[in-house]
């Protein structure tokens, strides 16, 4: 299966489970996901300045009748903590991918404190945490992990393993 | 740089907040809770007890949920001193339902009233503007403070209301984020159809 594929079983995942918006920190891993959002005539796709702005966002689209989900990179999930308090204490669904950086043939050693730290900051402080680390099967993650989120209304996030989305190559 | 302001917070917020009808409100954290709850507390109020900076994000993420009503943030100037990019993330989405009003005292009113920003170099208006907010206001009178009432139930506005630093009684809203927001979405209509 390539990796355009199961990207795009990604985000008719999302729009199966009613996502209508998506708010995001850039990343390459997400990039294709990001292009579909801002695509798609149902979905509002919002580009953030830090990463806890999409908890918040996603707070108000919970209380407006909305689901949303947050994109960003394991560097983003530090920026979170103390917002993540907001979809805990109110007993809402918080649903984030986050895709993986510093854990495998990471060039940047800056991205491998956090990387090495996101699963279990994000345990921590409440959120229920999956791991996809296969192409055939992120989306059945994604999708299994976005009904736990709304129906069960918890903080979810998905880590997608930097093996699956690739490792950034930096020119020497 | 002296900006302190002379206007009475509680009065500000129940002008504000004075026949409220379905307006959608989201209440920063510490003094501007106080004083929305002062003013009636209602389902349609949802206020934040922690998750600081966060106010105004709130805001935008249920005004892009409900196009057809009113949003208002009302909220702190540490609150949103904490949020500053959310003013550049909402003024690039640009809702035409949403207004955001800082009641600004120059303080941080809940730990001791130390100068914030405000008070020393910072004018939130002036960044609204630079993040892309076409409309800005600051009000220093109560007069000023009415017209900003009909404003924020019409248009895109982001307004500083300059306070007096005073502190008053706490007027405390429900604490309980479940049924803050069980109570907003049943009154919205939404519990249960997203």
């Amino acid at each position: 299966m390539s990796s355009s594929n199961w990207q795009a079983q990604v985000f008719a995942a999302l729009k199966a489970a009613g996502v209508t918006q998506v708010g995001y920190v850039p990343d390459a891993g997400h990039a294709q996901l990001i292009e579909a959002a801002h695509a798609d005539a149902d979905m509002q796709a919002v580009v953030l300045t830090t990463e806890e702005e999409g908890i918040a966002l996603a707070a108000g689209a919970w209380l407006g009748g909305q689901r949303a989900v947050l994109l960003m990179q394991s560097s983003g999930v530090g920026n979170c903590i103390n917002m993540l308090s907001l979809p805990v204490n109110c007993r809402m669904p918080f649903f984030a991918l986050v895709t993986m950086r510093g854990e495998w043939a990471e060039f940047n050693p800056w991205q491998v404190p956090m990387g090495a730290a996101t699963q279990a900051v994000l345990t921590a402080a409440g959120v229920h945490v999956r791991r996809a680390e296969h192409a055939d099967d992120v989306a059945d993650i994604v999708a299994a992990s976005a009904a736990l989120a709304f129906d069960s209304a918890v903080p979810v996030a998905v880590l997608l393993s930097q093996r699956l989305i690739g490792a950034k190559v930096f020119a020497r | 740089m002296n900006n302190d302001g002379t206007l009475d917070r509680r009065d500000v917020a129940a002008t504000l907040l004075r026949e409220p009808d379905d307006l959608l409100v989201v209440c920063g954290l510490g003094a501007p809770s106080y004083d929305a709850a002062a003013a009636g507390d209602r389902p349609l109020n949802f206020y934040l007890w922690g998750a600081m900076g966060g106010a105004a994000m709130v805001g935008l993420g249920l005004a892009l949920a409900q196009p057809r009503r009113r949003v208002l943030v009302l909220t702190g100037d540490g609150e949103m001193l904490m949020g500053l990019g959310s003013l550049a993330t909402i003024a690039a989405v640009g809702p035409r339902n949403l207004g955001i009003a800082v009641l600004d005292n120059a303080r941080f009113g809940e730990t001791g009233s130390q100068r914030s920003h405000t008070a020393l170099t910072t004018d939130l208006a002036a960044v609204a503007a630079a993040c892309g907010w076409r409309a800005t206001a600051t009000a220093r009178s109560m007069a000023e403070v009415e017209v900003l009432r009909t404003r924020l139930r019409q248009e895109p506005l982001f307004a500083v209301i300059r306070i007096a630093p005073e502190e008053k009684p706490r007027h405390l809203p429900p604490r309980d984020g479940g049924y803050l927001a069980d109570r907003f979405r049943r009154r919205l209509g939404v519990a249960g159809s997203e």
